[in-house]
C-alpha cells in the first residue's frame, strides 16, 4: 500500500479501469443467480420487473457505465408476464451492490421513477446513509410524516450526494505550513471558538426577539399595548407591563447567565496554549490564533486544539493513539495514520511543505476525504489520518499536524447542535383547552360588551346628567358641552370588550408556560439525581437532554427498542467455532482450565496475556497442534489467521503486572500483556479468540501486521483493507504472506457471505451445508454469527485490483462507492472457512425491566438488525416471548406473499379492526385478544409492507399481538414503524436504542431514549433522555414517568382552575358595576395574583408531589395505565374543573356581596376581601389536593397566604393608594375572617364530597395502592405481593 | 441546576472540556434524602375516621358560630325610612327639575322607635342605584390633590371635573366626580322637641383623616364650575382633613347600593320614642331612579343587622353534621376495607387486561 501508491495518481476515474470490473461483475452475477436457483428453489423467480426497470432506465440515462451485468439478467429473465414473485432482498444482498448500480439507482432515483422501484429501498438507504457527507446529514430526517418518507429521505440524501459532487470542483486548499497562502484565498475561520449565542451588544435585542418567538409572549405584549391606549386603561400603565417585564427579565437573566457560562468556557478554551510551528521553529500560541495551514504540534494527553491532518508522530511509521470520548463517547483508543511520506519527512525533522485538498467542512466526524500532493506524489488521505478537535492525545508522545479545520468549522462545533425540540402530549392537549378558554374569555367580553351597549342605551337620556358618569362637560368655557371620554355606543361598546380583555386577560394562563418550565426543570433534577438510574459500569447519570417532554414519559403505549447494545451489553464473547464443518465449542464451559493452560503453555511456550480470559475448546486447540497438512488443518489455521487479521483492531502491549490468575500458572511470563482496542467489540471478541487460541495480532502498522502464531511472529504485509460496510455486510483484508502468497481474507455476515463463495466439489458443498446448520444453530441460541472464507489472490487478480484500488483511495468523491466497487473484484469465489458464534449478553435486569413494563400495558417491539432466529432467542431470553404464544411469522418476499400471510394470520387469530376494536371497548380489552400472540416480521417483509397497502393490514395484526419482532430491519424502517404507530394511534411511542443506527428512530418517536453505550454517542446526542442501562427504563417510565405525569396532569388542570375562578369572580362583579370593567381589586393584586400570591405552591407541589411511593409504583407496574388511559388530566377532568371553578366563583362573590349587603363596606374593602379569600381558596384547593406533604410543601402552601397578607399590608401602608389602610380595618372586624372561613369551606365543600363519594364507592388503583402503601406499610405489603401482581 | 448540567455538557461535546482537570472520580448522584425524594412527608388520605371527623368538626365549629352571629344580628336594631318619593311635594311631576331647582326642600319625617336602641346609634343614608362603583366615577379622584397642597394642580385624573371651565389654571380642589357628587341631604333629629345632637366627628377612618386628606389642602373653587352642581358644596376654611363627610364620600362604595355613615347618636334610644326628623332633600337621585334611605341602627359585634352570615353558618354546619352522618351510616352499611388490593381493577375483573 505504502509503496505502489504513486504508480498511478492520475487515473482517477478513467474507463479502463471499470470496464475488467464490469465485466467481472457480470460473472459474479451469474454466480449468484445460480446459488439463488440452485440453493433456494422455492424463489426461484426473480423480480422482473425490477430488471425491466432497471435496464430502461439504463438506456435513457446511463452513458457513462456499460451495464453488462445488467443486459445479461435482463435478456436471460425477461419475461414480463410472470408474476412478482421475486427474492428481492436476496437479489440485492447476494448481488455485489458495487457503484455502477448505485449510480444507475441514483439515476433512476433522480429520474422520479422511484414509485416502481420501492423494492431496494431497504438496501439504497443503508448505502447512502454509509456514504460520504449524507451520513449524518441523512440520518437527521426531519420526521417524514407520510407514507412515502423513506423515498423522501432517500431524495434527501441524495441532493447530499449532489453537494459533495459540487464541492469536488472547489475543495478546500491548504498549503501546509503555509498559513499565509492558505488563508489568502480562501477566508477560513481562526481557531477561536464560541458557544455563546450572545455578546454584551446583542444580548437584548436578540434575546428579546427569541423569546417572543413564543405567541404566548405576543398575547401578553399585546395586552399590555391595548392597555396603554387612554380609553382602555384599565391598569395603570407601569403595572400592566409588570407581569411581561416579569417573565422577560426571568428568562433573560436565565438566558443570560446561561451564556456567561458559555462565554466562560469558551475563552478558557480559546486562551490554551499548543507549539505552532511559526518561522520555523515551535512556539506556544494561543487556541485561537492558530489558523487553517499551520503545523501543530501536540504532547500526549493534551487534547487537539483543531482537525488537523496527523504528519508525523514520535512513532517512526506514524502511528497515534487518540482518544475520542469528547466526540462520540467512546472510550477506546482509536489509531491514527500519518502517511508514510510525511512521517518519514518529520523524522527526519524536515519541514513539511505541500498541499491538502479536502472536503469542505461538514459534521460527519466518521469521515475525511481529501488527498495531499507532497513532494510531487499525491495519495490519499481519509478518516484515519485526521485528528479531530476535542480528542485527546494517548500513547504516543508526540504528533505532529497541520490544521485543516479551524474553529467553528470543526467537526466538533459543526456536530454541538441540539436535538430538535419536541413538544409533550399534555401540552399538545392543554392548548386544546386552553382554546376553549379562549372561548369562554371572549364569551365574557361579549357579554360585557353586549352589557355596556344596553345598559349605555337605556341610560341614553341620563348620561350627560349622571353624577357616576357625565358624559359631557358643563363648564362655561372651552370645553362647554363637550363630550368626555365618549365615542359613540358603538365604539364605547367595542372599547369596553376590549378593556374586559384586558381585565380578564389571565383566564389565559400565561404564566402556566413558565410554570411548566420551572416544574420540569425540578423534575429533571430529581430523575438526574436519582441514585436508581446511576449506571457504575460507565459512570453515567441519568441525562435530560429534552426539557419539554418529561410528562410524555408517563404515558408511553408502545416501547420500541434496539436489541444490541440495548437490551443486550454488547460486550461481546466468543463462544461457538464452526470450522470446516465441524462445530467447536459446545463443551465450552466444561473444560479443564488448567489442562487446557498447560497445552497452550507447553506448545506455544509463551501466551500473550489478555485482559479477558477465554475459554477454549480443547478439541480445536489439539486441531490447531496438528502439523500443518490436511484440509481441515489448513482450514482451522486460515480461520484464525483471518480471525486474528481482519479487523481493524489495534493491539495494544502494556507492560506491568496486569493481576491474572494465568500468569502464576505460566512459566517465565514477562509480565506482557495485550490490549485490544477496536471500534467494533465484535472484532474484539473474535481477536481476543485468535489469541487465546494461539494467534495473537501483536502488532498493527498501516502498511503490515505481525501476528504470533504460537509462539512464531509472522509479518503479514497488509495491501489492502475494505471496511466493513453496512452494504456489503463484510469486511476484507488482502495479506501477503511471508512465503509471498496474497491471499484475501473475508469475514461478514452469513447472507452477503453465502453468496460469492466459490461452488466447487461435494466436499464443499457438505461444508457449506454444515455450516449453514450450523449457523442456524448458533443463532437459535442468541449467538451472533459471522462467516469467514479467504482465497488465494492470483498475480493478474492482484494487479488489477491493485489498480482499481489505489484509484478508488485517493479518489476525492464517491471513495466510499468506488471502494465498494474495487472490494467486489476480490471478493468472489471464496472458500468457506468457518463461522464464529458469538454471544452478546443480556444486560442486567432486562428480563424483569420487560416483564415489568408488559405489566403495566406497555407494548414492547423489538427491532434488530439480528436475523430471525437470533432475535427469536433473545426475545426468548428476555421474556419478550413466552412458550405459550402463538409465533405468527411474516417472512414474505413479496407483497402478494405478505398480503397473504397478513390475511391468513388475521383470520385464523381472528383479530378483527383497529377502529372496530377501538370504537367497540374503549379502554376495556385494549385490543389484546386471549390469545397470547407474537408477531416476527423481518425487514423483507416490511419493505413490502410499509411500501403498499399493507401497512393497515399490519398494523391491525400487529396492535393485536402482545409482542411484536422486527428482525433484519434498516434504521429508516425502524423509523417507519415507529411512524406506523405513531401515524395511526394516539398512542405514545417510545424509541429506545444505543447506535447510530437508531437514530431515525429515536427522532421519530415521541420520546427517544439514547443508551450511552458501547456504540457512540449518536444516540444519545439525537435523543431527549439518556441512561446507562436498559433497566432504567423501568424506573423511568413506571416511577418517574408516573409521577411527572400526575404532577403536570394536575398542575395544568390546577393552573386553569386558578385563573379561570379570579377572572370569574371579577366578571360576576362587573356585572354589578354597569359594566364598567372596574376590578374592586387593586391593580397591583390583580397582577401579582398569578406571579406571587399563587404561584409558588404550583410549583412545588408540581416538583415534589407524589402520589405513590417508587416502591409501590415498581410493584404494580399496572398503576402505569393511569397514564395512557389519561386518568390525569382528559377533558371530562377539565369539564369538571369548569364546573368546579364556576360554583367557587360564585361562592367567592356572592357570600361577601350578601354578607356586606346593606352596608358601607368600600369598594377597596370588598376587593382586599376577595383578594384574601381568592387567595386562601385556591391554596386550600391545592393543600387538599396535596398527597405529599414535605416541608417544602408546607413552606409553599401556608407561605403564599402568608405572603398574600404581607403584600397586602404593604400595599395597604402606602398613603398614595386610595386603598390605604384598608387590611387594617378590615382586620379588626370579625365578620372579614368569618366571611373568609365561610368561603373556603362552602367553596371547597362540593369538591371535597366528590372526593370522599369517589373514594368511597369508586376508588381508583393509584387510591388503593395508596392506601395500601400508607396503611399497611411495607412488610405487609411483602405477604400481599403475590396477590397483587397477578 | 438543570441548567448548569447541559451547558457543561454541552462544552464537552463542544471539545471545550479541560483536559488539565482530573476527571471527576464519579459522576454517582450524591445520596440525600432531598435527591432521592425521600423526605419525610405526611401523606394525608381520606379514611373514614377522617372524612366523618372533618364533616364533624366544621359541623361543631360552624353552628356555635351561626348562632351567635344569628343572635347578634337579631340583637341589631334598624330602622329604615325610604323618603325619596315622600319627600316630593304633592302636585310636582317633574321631580328633577324640582330638585335641581334652588330653594327650600325641607321634609319632615316621623320615626317609630320599634325597640330600645343602645348609644350609639349610627345614623346612614343609603343610596340604591348609585353606581358608585362605575369606573369612570372611580378613577375620578386626585389623591395626590387630596394629601397635599403643592399637587393642587394634579387634576389630569379628573375630568371633567378637573379645573374651572377647563381653562387649566384653576384647579378645583377636591377635583373629579367623586367630589363634586357629594351628598348633601341633611338631618336633624328631635325627640320629644329636643334636639337630639347628631355627631359628626370620627365618621370616617381615621388613618384617612391623617394620611390622605391634607390638614393643608383647602377647598378651592369647588362647585364653582359650569351650570350643573352635583351636590354639596365645602366649607373653603375647613381643610379637607375635617371635611368628614366628603372623606366618607370619597371612600366609594363597592355595590350600586350602599349607606354612608352620616352621624352618631350619642344618647340611647327607647322602645316607641317617636323621633322626628327634619331633612333636607337636595341630593339628585331622581334622575336615575335612585332610592333615598335614611338609616338608623345599633351594632353589635358583627356590623349592622345581617342575619346571611348566620343562617349560612347554620345551614353549612347543619349540612355537614348530616354528611358525617350520612359517611357513618356508609361505612357502618357498606365498608371498604382501605387499600385491599383485590379491589384493584386488575384484580376485580381477572379476565380483561
Amino acid at each position: 500500500m505504502t509503496t505502489d501508491t504513486t504508480n498511478s495518481p492520475r487515473q482517477i476515474g478513467s474507463l479502463s479501469c471499470l470496464c475488467p470490473n464490469a465485466s467481472f461483475s457480470s460473472s459474479v452475477f451469474d454466480d449468484a443467480q445460480w446459488n439463488l436457483l440452485g440453493e433456494q428453489q422455492h424463489q426461484d423467480k426473480v423480480n422482473e420487473d425490477e430488471f425491466d426497470q432497471i435496464e430502461i432506465e439504463e438506456g435513457e440515462g446511463g452513458d457513462e457505465i456499460k451495464p453488462l451485468e445488467l443486459d445479461h439478467s435482463g435478456s436471460s429473465f425477461k419475461d414480463p408476464q410472470l408474476g412478482v414473485l421475486s427474492q428481492s432482498r436476496v437479489f440485492f444482498e447476494q448481488f455485489p451492490l458495487e457503484c455502477p448500480r448505485e449510480e444507475r439507482i441514483r439515476q433512476i432515483l433522480s429520474m422520479g421513477s422511484m414509485e416502481r422501484h420501492g423494492n431496494g429501498n431497504n438496501h439504497n438507504n443503508i448505502h447512502i446513509n454509509g456514504n460520504g457527507n449524507g451520513n449524518v446529514a441523512a440520518l437527521e430526517i426531519e420526521k417524514p410524516r407520510s407514507k412515502h418518507r423513506i423515498r423522501h429521505s432517500q431524495h434527501k440524501s441524495l441532493q447530499f450526494d449532489e453537494d459533495n459532487l459540487s464541492h469536488e470542483d472547489n475543495p478546500r486548499l491548504i498549503y501546509i505550513n503555509d498559513p499565509r497562502r492558505t488563508n489568502d484565498k480562501y477566508e477560513f475561520t481562526g481557531n477561536e471558538i464560541r458557544t455563546s449565542k450572545y455578546t454584551i451588544i446583542t444580548f437584548l435585542p436578540k434575546n428579546l426577539f427569541i423569546q417572543f418567538h413564543r405567541v404566548a409572549y405576543l398575547y401578553f405584549l399585546a395586552i399590555a399595548a391595548l392597555n396603554q391606549l387612554p380609553p382602555l386603561a384599565v391598569f395603570g400603565r407601569t403595572v400592566s407591563l409588570f407581569p411581561l417585564l416579569f417573565v422577560l427579565c426571568v428568562t433573560a437573566i436565565k438566558d443570560g447567565y446561561e451564556d456567561w457560562r458559555r462565554h466562560r468556557s469558551d475563552r478558557k478554551e480559546n486562551n490554551r496554549e499548543t507549539l505552532v510551528c511559526q518561522s520555523g521553529d515551535f512556539r506556544m500560541k494561543i487556541w485561537k490564533k492558530i489558523q487553517a495551514g499551520e503545523v501543530v504540534k501536540i504532547f500526549a494527553n493534551e487534547s487537539i486544539p483543531c482537525d488537523m491532518v496527523l504528519l508525523g508522530s514520535s512513532d517512526p511509521s506514524g502511528l497515534a493513539y487518540i482518544q475520542t470520548m469528547n466526540l462520540d463517547g467512546e472510550s477506546n483508543l482509536k489509531t491514527r495514520y500519518a502517511r508514510q511520506e510525511t512521517a518519514l519527512a518529520v523524522s527526519d525533522g524536515g519541514m513539511i511543505s505541500g498541499l491538502i485538498r479536502c472536503e469542505p467542512p461538514n459534521r460527519n466526524i466518521y469521515e475525511f476525504t481529501a488527498n495531499m500532493e507532497f513532494n510531487e506524489h499525491r495519495f490519499p488521505l481519509s478518516q484515519s489520518n485526521i485528528v479531530l478537535r476535542g480528542c485527546q492525545l494517548k500513547n504516543t508522545d508526540w504528533i505532529i499536524g497541520v490544521v485543516v479545520y479551524a474553529g467553528q468549522e470543526t467537526k466538533a462545533m459543526l456536530n454541538s447542535a441540539a436535538s430538535p425540540s419536541k413538544r409533550s402530549r399534555l401540552e399538545g392537549y392543554m392548548n386544546r383547552e386552553t382554546l376553549w378558554l379562549s372561548i369562554f374569555l371572549f364569551i365574557m367580553c361579549l357579554v360585557v360588551a353586549f352589557g355596556m351597549g344596553l345598559w349605555l342605551l337605556r341610560h341614553k337620556d341620563q348620561l350627560d346628567t349622571l353624577p357616576y358618569y357625565r358624559k359631557r362637560y358643563f363648564t362655561s368655557g372651552r370645553d362647554n358641552l363637550k363630550r368626555y371620554k365618549y365615542y359613540g355606543l358603538p365604539m364605547e361598546t367595542f372599547f369596553s370588550f376590549l378593556s374586559s380583555i384586558i381585565v380578564f386577560q389571565i383566564m389565559i394562563p400565561i404564566s402556566l408556560y413558565i410554570t411548566m418550565e420551572l416544574v420540569r426543570l425540578g423534575q429533571s433534577y430529581f430523575m438526574i439525581e436519582d441514585n436508581h438510574m446511576y449506571d457504575s459500569s460507565s459512570d453515567s447519570r441519568f441525562q435530560c437532554r429534552s426539557l419539554n417532554i418529561n410528562e410524555d414519559l408517563g404515558q408511553i403505549r408502545y416501547v420500541f427498542s434496539d436489541k444490541t447494545g440495548t437490551l443486550t451489553e454488547n460486550k461481546m464473547e466468543f463462544q461457538r467455532a464452526s470450522v470446516y464443518g465441524k462445530s467447536y465449542g459446545s463443551s465450552l464451559p466444561m473444560v479443564d482450565l488448567l489442562q487446557e493452560q498447560n497445552i497452550v503453555a507447553a506448545s506455544a511456550g509463551r501466551r500473550w496475556k489478555l485482559k479477558s480470559e477465554i475459554a477454549v475448546d480443547s478439541e480445536l486447540i489439539e486441531l490447531l497442534h496438528k502439523d500443518l497438512t490436511g484440509d481441515e488443518r489448513i482450514a482451522a489455521h486460515e480461520f484464525f489467521l483471518t480471525l486474528a487479521a481482519c479487523n481493524t483492531v489495534i493491539p495494544i502491549l502494556t507492560h506491568g503486572t496486569s493481576s491474572s490468575c494465568i500468569k502464576s500458572e505460566l512459566q517465565e511470563d514477562s509480565g506482557e500483556a495485550i490490549d485490544y482496542q477496536g471500534e467494533s467489540p465484535d472484532e474484539q471478541a473474535l481477536v481476543a479468540a485468535a489469541s487465546a487460541y494461539g494467534y495473537t495480532l501483536f502488532e498493527r502498522t498501516s502498511g503490515h501486521i505481525v501476528i504470533d502464531v504460537n509462539g512464531e511472529k509472522l509479518r503479514f504485509d497488509v495491501l489492502g483493507l475494505h471496511e466493513f460496510d453496512s452494504v456489503r455486510k463484510r469486511m476484507s483484508v488482502v495479506i501477503r504472506f511471508p512465503t509471498g502468497a496474497v491471499k484475501v481474507l473475508v469475514k461478514g455476515a452469513d447472507t452477503s457471505m453465502f453468496s460469492i463463495l466459490d461452488n466447487g466439489t461435494e466436499m464443499d458443498d457438505h461444508i457449506r451445508n454444515s455450516t449453514q446448520s450450523h449457523l442456524s444453530g448458533y443463532s437459535s441460541q442468541g449467538l451472533r454469527t459471522l462467516v469467514l472464507a479467504a482465497r488465494d489472490l492470483t498475480d493478474e487478480e492482484l494487479e488489477v485490483w491493485q489498480c482499481r484500488y489505489e484509484d478508488a483511495s485517493t479518489s476525492l468523491t464517491d471513495r466510499v462507492a468506488k471502494l465498494r466497487q474495487t472490494a467486489a473484484l476480490i471478493e468472489c469465489n471464496l472458500k468457506l472457512l468457518g463461522a464464529t458464534g458469538i454471544e452478546d449478553k443480556l444486560q442486567e435486569g432486562v428480563p424483569e425491566a420487560i416483564e415489568s413494563l408488559r405489566q403495566a400495558g406497555i407494548k414492547v417491539w423489538v427491532l434488530t438488525g439480528d436475523k430471525q432466529e437470533t432475535a427469536i432467542s433473545i426475545g426468548l431470553s428476555c421474556k419478550l416471548l413466552t412458550s405459550d404464544m402463538h409465533q405468527i411469522i411474516i417472512n414474505g418476499n413479496s407483497e402478494d406473499e405478505c398480503r397473504s400471510l397478513l390475511a391468513d394470520a388475521k383470520s385464523k387469530y381472528g383479530v378483527k379492526s383497529w377502529r372496530g376494536r377501538n370504537s367497540s371497548l374503549k379502554w376495556k380489552e385494549d385490543g389484546i385478544l386471549a390469545l397470547p400472540l407474537a408477531l416476527i416480521i423481518d425487514g423483507n417483509s416490511l419493505v413490502y409492507i410499509l411500501e403498499k397497502d399493507l401497512e393497515s393490514e399490519l398494523f391491525d395484526l400487529a396492535t393485536s399481538c402482545r409482542v411484536v419482532l422486527c428482525c433484519r430491519v434498516a434504521p429508516l424502517q425502524k423509523a417507519g414503524i415507529v411512524d406506523l404507530i405513531k401515524s395511526r394511534t394516539d398512542d405514545m411511542t417510545l424509541a429506545i436504542g444505543d447506535g447510530a443506527n437508531d437514530v431515525s428512530m429515536i427522532q421519530m418517536a415521541d420520546v427517544g431514549v439514547g443508551i450511552c453505550g458501547q456504540e457512540g454517542r449518536q444516540a444519545v446526542m439525537a435523543s431527549d433522555f439518556a441512561m446507562g442501562q436498559f433497566q432504567f427504563l423501568k424506573r423511568l417510565l413506571l416511577v418517574h414517568g408516573h409521577w411527572n405525569y400526575q404532577r403536570v396532569g394536575y398542575l395544568i388542570l390546577y393552573n386553569f382552575y386558578r385563573n379561570a375562578v379570579f377572572v370569574l369572580m371579577l366578571f360576576w362583579y362587573i356585572l354589578c358595576t354597569a359594566f364598567s370593567t372596574t376590578s374592586a381589586l387593586t391593580d397591583w393584586s390583580s397582577v401579582f395574583y398569578s406571579v406571587i400570591y399563587t404561584s409558588i405552591p404550583t410549583i412545588v407541589v408540581g416538583i415534589l408531589d407524589k402520589d405513590l411511593s417508587h416502591k409501590t409504583l415498581l410493584l404494580y407496574p399496572k398503576l402505569y395505565g393511569s397514564g395512557y388511559r389519561h386518568e390525569a388530566y382528559n377533558l371530562r377532568l377539565f369539564w369538571i374543573m369548569m364546573v368546579d371553578t364556576l360554583w367557587q366563583s360564585l361562592v367567592l362573590f356572592y357570600i361577601p356581596l350578601y354578607t356586606y349587603k346593606d352596608s358601607s363596606i368600600d369598594i377597596w374593602s370588598m376587593g382586599s376581601l376577595w383578594t384574601i379569600a381568592v387567595v386562601v381558596l385556591v391554596n386550600i384547593h391545592l393543600a387538599m389536593d396535596v398527597r405529599r406533604w414535605e416541608v417544602f410543601t408546607h413552606f409553599a402552601v401556608w407561605g403564599s397566604i402568608i405572603i398574600t397578607y404581607a403584600c397586602m399590608v404593604v400595599l395597604d401602608s402606602i398613603p398614595v393608594f386610595p386603598n390605604y389602610w384598608t387590611i387594617y380595618h378590615l382586620a379588626k372586624s370579625p365578620t372579614y375572617w368569618l366571611t373568609i372561613l365561610l368561603i373556603t369551606v362552602v367553596a371547597l365543600l362540593p369538591r371535597f364530597l366528590f372526593k370522599v363519594v369517589r373514594q368511597t364507592f369508586w376508588p381508583s388503583d393509584i387510591q388503593i395502592a395508596r392506601e395500601l402503601e400508607i396503611l399497611r406499610k411495607h412488610g405487609n405489603l411483602e405477604s400481599k405481593k403475590d396477590q397483587g401482581s397477578s | 441546576m438543570m441548567s448548569s448540567n447541559t451547558a457543561s455538557s454541552s462544552a464537552v461535546v463542544a471539545g471545550s472540556a479541560d483536559p488539565a482537570a482530573p476527571r471527576r472520580n464519579s459522576k454517582k448522584p450524591k445520596y440525600s434524602r432531598f435527591t432521592q425524594q425521600e423526605l419525610p412527608a405526611c401523606k394525608p388520605i381520606l379514611t373514614p375516621r377522617w372524612v366523618i371527623s372533618a364533616f364533624l368538626l366544621v359541623s361543631v365549629v360552624f353552628i356555635p358560630i351561626g348562632v351567635a352571629s344569628l343572635f347578634a344580628s337579631r340583637d341589631v336594631v334598624e330602622i329604615v325610612d325610604r323618603y325619596e318619593s315622600d319627600c316630593i311635594p304633592p302636585g310636582i311631576n317633574d321631580k328633577v327639575n324640582y330638585i335641581q331647582t334652588p330653594g327650600d326642600k325641607s321634609c319632615n319625617r316621623t320615626i317609630k322607635v320599634p325597640k330600645h336602641m343602645k348609644k350609639p346609634v349610627y345614623v346612614y343614608y343609603q343610596l340604591d342605584n348609585f353606581y358608585q362603583n362605575h369606573r369612570r366615577y372611580v378613577k375620578s379622584r386626585s389623591d395626590a390633590q387630596l394629601r397635599d397642597n403643592s399637587s393642587a394642580s394634579d387634576t389630569s385624573t379628573c375630568k371633567p371635573e378637573d379645573t374651572v371651565n377647563g381653562t387649566g389654571t384653576l384647579p378645583i380642589v377636591p377635583c373629579g366626580l367623586i367630589a363634586w357628587s357629594l351628598f348633601n341631604d341633611t338631618y336633624s333629629f328631635s325627640r320629644n322637641n329636643l334636639q337630639l345632637i347628631v355627631n359628626k366627628k370620627d365618621i370616617s377612618w381615621k388613618s384617612d383623616r391623617e394620611h390622605k386628606f391634607g390638614s393643608d389642602v383647602y377647598p378651592k373653587n369647588f362647585q364653582a364650575n359650569g351650570t350643573l352642581i352635583g351636590g354639596a358644596s365645602l366649607d373653603p376654611t375647613k381643610p379637607l382633613s375635617e371635611q368628614e363627610d366628603l372623606i366618607v364620600w370619597m371612600r366609594t362604595a363597592a355595590l350600586p347600593t350602599f349607606r354612608k355613615l352620616y352621624g352618631k347618636i350619642e344618647v340611647d334610644l327607647e322602645q316607641n320614642d317617636v323621633i322626628s326628623v327634619t331633612l333636607q332633600n337636595n341630593y339628585n337621585t331622581y334622575s336615575f331612579n335612585g332610592k333615598k334611605k335614611l338609616v338608623l341602627s345599633t351594632t353589635s359585634w358583627l356590623g349592622g343587622k345581617n342575619d346571611f352570615l348566620g343562617i349560612a353558618y347554620l345551614t353549612v354546619g347543619g349540612l355537614c353534621f348530616f354528611l358525617a352522618l350520612v359517611f357513618t351510616l356508609v361505612y357502618l352499611v357498606k365498608p371498604r376495607r382501605l387499600g385491599d388490593p383485590s379491589y384493584l381493577s386488575w384484580n376485580r375483573n381477572p379476565g380483561g387486561r
